[in-house]
């Protein structure tokens, strides 16, 4: 069978010349087998545009580097094979976070702001003692906090979102699936009290409208559809217990 | 003398993977100042995709009863082929049980004993109910007990946000999407480094009173390998430019055999471990001859050198990506595949689009991890420059010697964090932040006349990306898996060229701000330094240990190279020095390391 010649149309900006409008650039490339969006855009830069900006860091779809928009749906490049793309492909950096040139977005600075807004750590005073075993934890729980943990952060949930793109503080799905990950988690000993202050306002749980665009476009398959709802229901339950106490 | 952004801190710490974050920790939880440098996000980095697990003797589950530093020890040991130092393979494997317990202090939801029933090699395996809830371990080679301590297949990961959330915790400074490019030294000490960002291309000065290199391996030298795209390294090849530090052992590569063609995506031993073949381009299955008793399941050096054996008599199938081989696991079964081997079905689907229930998976070796590195003492402080650190992948500390075993990386990240972050935070109190603006500015000023140069080289005539692939070629070409005098002798001869055209080379943009083009020219020479010193160590050493193997001399040879190689980069003769030091043997003396009949050299010629 003959190759298939493709057609990749990438949004182009260079933060170097701010008064160049981004604008749609296309490149042409021979299909070969077994070929990913991670191939075709390090051959791009070698052999036809040097100066072309993207992400990638293990290309296995383990850190969450190389989330773009693949024909307006925010997925991996990494994993995306060519056979699974039409003739023409567009390609465009993730909404929301900072463009930082052509498919590079800055998610790194926007995932610690969330972590640090969301105080994403283990709130315990116990100290850590070196010659005591471990305190036991039950392997279902232990499995269930890495269920949440799974996330790589790699901004596919906060791109498809409607909220996110709309209200600049929305800590979005992965931030509260975040949250759920430590709300699990017996380490962790904050209140219920203290987690509403994290989330419980319109920037974190309440703030959902319910789109699920985050759920569809998970490339790793976090259920993050329970994690919201796991979250807003304890959020609910700790509003409930606070105007029950003021009366 | 341009303007430039200075940072000053009492502790400079570039990486930002496990090593480098957890030595960050120890250090801020003393009281100091800690800045970290990362090429990306932190939770981007290689850490991220150890899967296996970490190696500690905890001895919690049945598989493991009796374990204990001890036995630790001894598997180390035997790994490195006697190559490792033993001092710090025993401070190591007695730190490492509090490493892993400290981890889940802090959050790492570390997989726990239960007692779900399971059955391995046929027998039904009875945890000890005393024990259900601690922390649990799997089974990896070259390991007497079952000892890798795991988070489901993510551990790499789970530790990784894990240790970065203590960093978050401890409002340690950590500036993203910057690059080292020198260190900041004055022949004697080290002040701190010379960096650029990543954002805009700007250069940037950071002072400190110790300096950490942390940034991994070097597995990208070889285009192919299991390596995250980041580790090309950078940090080696700026301890190695001062002229003062030595690397140890860069000729210390680990292959392995099942990298997936083309991405050389790992695909695990357990692949084989459950009864995979490989086969030839006729669909035979040739590792039956080679190793009559082990066949597949030789350890991982012996494995990866049949396989280039066999392809380089003819038997490889071509395909645009070059030769590679066939990983059969079809007969196992739909439903062994979709249950046990889940992940490398996974990995075959998304990375190649292929089912591996019905089709074969290509496979050829794959360089896997850098043994060698900044050589360090046992502390963590380099040789040759004073307030300079190293630690992880990016140091030659030294605990794997010539091989490193599987699930002793990720326990070295976290171990030597833990060890080497607390000497570096007693040692940084006492060091007193005397540092001349002038060197600063001189140093920072060569980095700008760098750029600037490539910039305006209009008349040069190497491109970046050509030289790169060419300098791949040459290690995977001469200095691989097998390796001998001739074709060491070539890619010494051409490495040589090859650095010499680094500054010839011509951008074909304009090379402003943060550009990618530019970043590669600025990277390139260095990581060809790294490359050199990889081949003139292989050269040199006249021997097979551990994953080092020369056809030419297949026996290990303690009496003439019981010793560690020192590269050091001479400005003066444009090529690497070599120097030698012995290997302490403190417990374990040099012995049969019993992998099968291999490890000694080929069973035989055919």
């Amino acid at each position: 069978m003959e190759a298939r010649n493709l057609t990749f149309r990438i949004l182009r900006y260079n933060p170097e010349t701010p008064d160049v409008k981004p604008y749609l650039q296309d490149f042409q490339l021979v299909e070969e087998p077994g070929m990913t969006l991670f191939i075709v855009l390090n051959k791009l830069r070698e052999e036809q545009d040097p100066s072309l900006r993207f992400d990638f860091v293990c290309r296995a779809s383990i850190c969450g580097s190389c989330g773009m928009l693949i024909n307006g749906k925010p997925n991996l490049a990494c994993k995306t094979l060519t056979k699974t793309l039409p003739d023409v492909t567009t390609l465009m950096p993730l909404p929301v976070f900072k463009l930082l040139g052509d498919l590079s977005v800055d998610t790194g600075v926007w995932f610690r702001d969330v972590s640090l807004r969301t105080e994403a750590w283990i709130h315990t005073d116990e100290v850590f003692q070196p010659d005591v075993p471990e305190g036991k934890m039950d392997n279902e729980l232990a499995q269930k906090i890495y269920e949440a943990e799974r996330c790589i952060e790699c901004g596919c949930c906060i791109g498809g979102c409607a909220t996110a793109n709309i209200k600049p503080n929305f800590i979005g799905a992965a931030g509260v699936n975040r949250v759920a990950r430590f709300m699990m988690d017996p380490r962790d000993k904050r209140t219920e009290q203290e987690y509403f202050e994290v989330v419980g306002s319109e920037d974190g749980v309440f703030g959902c409208v319910g789109l699920m665009a985050c759920d569809d476009n998970c490339p790793v398959g976090i259920p993050l559809r329970s994690q919201l709802a796991y979250v807003r229901r304890q959020m609910a339950l700790a509003g409930w217990h606070m105007s029950r106490n003021k009366k | 003398m341009s303007e430039y952004p200075l940072s000053v801190t009492d502790v400079l710490i570039i990486g930002a993977g496990l090593a480098g974050e957890r030595a960050a920790i120890e250090a801020a939880s003393q009281g100091l100042n800690v800045t970290i440098l990362s090429l990306v996000p932190p939770r981007r980095s290689h850490s991220s995709a150890a899967q296996g697990g970490m190696q500690a003797a905890l001895g919690n589950t049945a598989m493991g009863r009796g374990d204990s530093p001890d036995i630790h020890f001894a598997d180390t040991v035997k790994g490195s082929d006697w190559g490792c130092d033993q001092d710090v393979a025993r401070m190591f494997v007695e730190m490492a049980p509090v490493a892993v317990r400290e981890a889940a202090h802090w959050g790492v939801p570390w997989t726990r004993v239960s007692t779900e029933k399971r059955i391995y090699d046929g027998e039904e395996i009875h945890e000890d109910p005393e024990k259900v809830g601690l922390i649990t371990a799997r089974n990896f080679g070259g390991t007497a007990k079952w000892r890798t301590c795991y988070t489901a297949d993510g551990t790499g990961h789970a530790l990784l946000y894990t240790t970065d959330s203590m960093v978050l915790k401890l409002g340690v400074t950590v500036h993203d999407r910057v690059e080292a490019l020198s260190l900041i030294h004055d022949g004697e000490r080290c002040y701190g480094a010379v960096a650029r960002c990543l954002r805009t291309g700007n250069l940037r000065a950071y002072a400190a009173r110790t300096t950490v290199i942390a940034t991994g391996g070097y597995g990208r030298l070889y285009g192919v390998s299991t390596n995250a795209v980041i580790n090309e390294g950078t940090g080696m090849a700026i301890a190695l430019e001062t002229g003062k530090v030595p690397l140890g052992n860069m000729e210390a590569v680990q292959f392995h055999p099942t990298g997936l063609v083309p991405s050389g995506i790992l695909i695990t031993e357990g692949a084989r471990g459950d009864g995979g073949h490989l086969l030839d381009k006729n669909g035979y299955r040739f590792m039956p001859d080679y190793e009559p008793k082990k066949k597949e399941l030789a350890s991982r050096d012996v494995v990866s050198r049949r396989m280039i054996q066999h392809m380089r008599r003819g038997y490889g199938v071509d395909s645009p990506y070059g030769q590679h081989l066939w990983l059969d696991i079809r007969h196992l079964g739909a439903k062994h595949i979709e249950t046990n081997l889940r992940e490398i079905a996974s990995i075959c689907r998304k990375f190649r689009g292929i089912d591996p229930v019905h089709e074969l998976i290509p496979v050829r070796p794959t360089q896997h991890y850098s043994m060698g590195g900044v050589r360090v003492n046992k502390y963590g402080q380099a040789y040759g420059l004073q307030n300079l650190f190293a630690l992880g992948e990016a140091a030659c500390w030294d605990l794997h010697g010539f091989n490193r075993l599987g699930g002793n990386s990720l326990a070295e990240t976290i171990v030597s964090g833990k060890i080497v972050g607390e000497q570096i935070a007693e040692y940084t109190k006492d060091v007193s932040l005397d540092i001349r603006s002038t060197l600063i500015d001189r140093h920072v000023q060569d980095q700008a006349d760098r750029i600037q140069k490539l910039r305006d080289r209009r008349d040069g005539t190497e491109d970046v990306f050509r030289l790169r692939h060419e300098m791949e070629e040459i290690l995977r070409e001469h200095v691989f898996v097998f390796r001998s005098a001739e074709p060491l002798a070539e890619a010494v001869r051409q490495l040589h060229a090859l650095h010499e055209r680094t500054s010839d080379i011509r951008l074909r943009g304009r090379g402003l701000g943060a550009d990618p083009e530019l970043s590669a020219a600025l990277r390139l020479p260095g990581m060809v330094k790294l490359a050199y010193c990889i081949a003139k160590g292989a050269l040199a050493r006249t021997e097979s240990r551990g994953s080092h193997f020369r056809e030419d001399f297949p026996k290990r040879d303690d009496e003439n190279w019981l010793k560690r190689t020192l590269a050091y980069w001479s400005s003066e003769r444009n090529e690497p020095v070599l120097d030698y030091e012995p290997v302490v043997i403190t417990e374990s003396p040099p012995g049969d390391r019993g992998y099968g009949e291999a490890t000694s050299g080929p069973a035989s010629k055919k």
